[in-house]
């Protein structure tokens, strides 16, 4: 195997511009499978994620969140947004309908511009009474209760030494960060009610939230857990029968994205295989038209005493090296891409977005070498057969 | 020992709108004798470089035996045969069949190192192999930077690196200049001479006068000629 081995390296060495050509198919390969493979697994992870942090059967939110701010701008994209029904308005419409086993308010108030970050956040005020959706996710974090002035903020906002943040006027301090979810939550900021309240009567004084809105009395957000026998298909029908008010189902909205989410990834799930059966190909036909130019050359070790097997090991020792340096190259550079530009994609697409574990990155990571060096493999079966079909004493004729 | 073959003839196949099979090489016996060289002449296509891939061990006769020292070389499977070219066999294939990632010198050493390491002594001797066909000046260039010629005597030097006991040549002085020719049919008696059987296939009537046999291969049917003819 040495010989094969230093003969493979220097056949490869000494034709440079084959060598690279062949390099960058199977790296082609590669780095589609991965970056491709990356994606769909973070939208699956992002809306896993989605799911389990939604946490409610149905939500209820003013008339106008639709148009101002909505709540799936609020969990999908960070897009921050201000919109309040009084308590007593939305108890009117609650209020009735059968087969609510829970409520839970929550107040939403998009800060200005913090330390923190370069844009706005939504800061989330819950209430630790009644909440069922929030905390038991921030108890993964933060097992304690909150206190006044007391935040917990999304993976996605930085910490800093002091590790308090200032919302309008109000100097906050942070006690956990909570792991990323892929979703708008990961710019946001929890609170409790009490706290969002404070800085909400401040963004009256200083003009940032418009009057009219009597904070002490408002929320942005019922929470409903339904009760055992009930469908939430249908409480939310009938709270959409009263007059200021919204429902939605946790389901409806998870289905959406799902929906969203299934075609995006079965479109780039498409793409993988177009792109990686075409690189396939080439590297399959690259490789048995190499294999042809170099006949006499196999022929030629042969006269010396080369067995076959000893020629396709060298072939198959030249194709392995080549496609495992493309597949390494390729997963190395789709990293180097994919990686950084984590939140263009998730912009772009719209959906949760959520990187998967590092052993699942790894997993993929081994995954796409294999797909590539499958590709590699097939090529080399079709590159022996064609060997072995070859006649040395016929390929030695000069005329060959 | 001599290098044996016996009613050995190869028919091939020749697919075109009616299918049928042709003889390459006849049924024949031939005997390469330890120390001699013996020469087959003939036209292109009358069957001598089929006839030399038949005793390389390279092409599987249609029918009849090849032996080596006694040895069914055909009996054996592949690897073993091919092992068994490797060490007995020199080949010197038609055409320019340099490797071209390669040099001279480690083209020369190839057969040395496809089955074990290069000893010092393989290395003196490929040096000396270099020298005695005249490009030993030229062992560390490529094939690609030699002329036609050069490597012919390239892949003579290769064919010899082992000491093979049989020297198969097919038109090993086809590239060559007249200078260079003799050289090259010198060296060849000087290993026939040292106890090798030397087979040379040609075409050019120079090589007569350096063989002890000589034949004549016509249409695929192998016939000895004196050498006074």
């Amino acid at each position: 195997m040495k010989f094969i081995f230093a003969l493979a390296r220097k056949n490869l060495i000494k034709k440079p511009y084959r060598t690279l050509a062949m390099i960058l198919l199977a790296a082609l390969a590669a780095f589609t499978v991965f970056a491709g493979s990356i994606v769909v697994l973070s939208l699956n992870n992002g809306l896993k994620s989605y799911g389990e942090r939604l946490g409610a059967d149905v939500m209820v939110v003013p008339s106008e969140a639709r148009t101002s701010g909505s709540f799936d701008d609020i969990l999908l994209q960070g897009i921050t947004g201000n919109y309040y029904i009084t308590e007593a308005q939305l108890n009117r419409a609650l209020s009735g309908v059968e087969g609510i086993e829970k409520v839970s308010t929550q107040f939403y108030l998009a800060s200005v511009t913090a330390s923190c970050c370069s844009s706005k956040l939504q800061i989330i005020g819950f209430d630790p009474e009644t909440d069922f959706t929030v905390q038991p996710w921030i108890r993964e974090r933060y097992s304690e209760s909150l206190g006044d002035g007391d935040i917990i903020v999304g993976a996605d906002i930085t910490l800093n030494s002091s590790m308090t943040l200032q919302f309008y006027n109000v100097k906050c301090k942070i006690v956990a960060r909570l792991d990323k979810t892929g979703t708008g939550l990961d710019t946001a900021v929890y609170t409790t009610i009490e706290t969002i309240r404070q800085m909400a009567e401040n963004a009256v004084i200083l003009e940032h939230l418009t009057e009219g809105y009597d904070v002490s009395t408002s929320v942005s957000a019922a929470m409903i857990k339904v009760a055992d026998g009930f469908d939430a298909q249908s409480v939310a029908g009938k709270i959409n029968g009263r007059k200021g008010v919204k429902a939605t189902t946790a389901q409806s909205y998870v289905s959406g994205v799902a929906s969203g989410l299934n075609n995006v990834a079965g479109a780039i799930g498409a793409m993988v295989a177009v792109v990686w059966l075409l690189a396939a190909a080439l590297i399959v036909v690259s490789f048995v038209m190499v294999c042809n130019e170099r006949m006499k050359e196999f022929a030629v070790l042969r006269a010396m005493g080369a067995s076959s097997s000893m020629n396709a090991k060298l072939l198959l020792t030249e194709i392995f090296a080549v496609t495992a340096i493309g597949a390494v190259t390729g997963v190395i550079f789709s990293a180097i891409v994919t990686f950084p530009l984590t939140s263009l994609i998730k912009s772009a697409l719209s959906l949760p977005y959520l990187l998967p574990s590092f052993w699942a990155i790894a997993l993929t990571v081994l995954g796409a070498i294999a797909a590539t060096l499958v590709a590699g493999a097939v090529s080399a079966l079709f590159a022996v057969a064609r060997l072995n079909r070859s006649d040395a004493g016929l390929m030695l004729r000069e005329d060959a | 020992m001599p290098l044996k073959a016996e009613n050995i003839s190869k028919t091939f196949i020749r697919n075109g709108k009616n299918t049928n099979s042709f003889y390459a090489v006849e049924e024949t016996d031939l005997l390469l004798e330890n120390g001699t060289v013996t020469a087959v002449v003939g036209r292109s296509g009358s069957g001598k470089t089929t006839l030399l891939n038949m005793l390389s061990g390279l092409l599987t006769p249609t029918s009849g035996k090849v032996f080596y020292d006694g040895e069914d070389v055909y009996s054996f499977d592949d690897d073993v045969r091919s092992k068994l070219r490797n060490k007995s066999v020199g080949v010197i294939p038609q055409g320019q069949t340099g490797l071209k990632s390669l040099t001279v010198y480690e083209n020369v050493l190839l057969p040395a190192e496809m089955y074990g390491s290069v000893s010092e002594e393989i290395k003196e001797r490929a040096d000396e192999l270099l020298k005695a066909v005249g490009i030993g000046s030229l062992k560390d260039e490529y094939p690609n930077e030699l002329s036609g010629g050069e490597l012919r005597r390239m892949a003579i030097a290769r064919a010899l690196v082992n000491k093979p006991s049989f020297v198969l040549a097919d038109e090993p002085t086809g590239d060559l200049d007249d200078e260079n020719t003799l050289a090259v049919l010198k060296l060849l008696r000087s290993v026939a001479d040292q106890g090798a059987a030397v087979l040379i296939v040609t075409h050019e009537k120079d090589t007569l006068t350096f063989a002890d046999k000589v034949y004549k291969m016509d249409a695929g049917k192998l016939s000895e000629v004196k050498k006074e003819e």
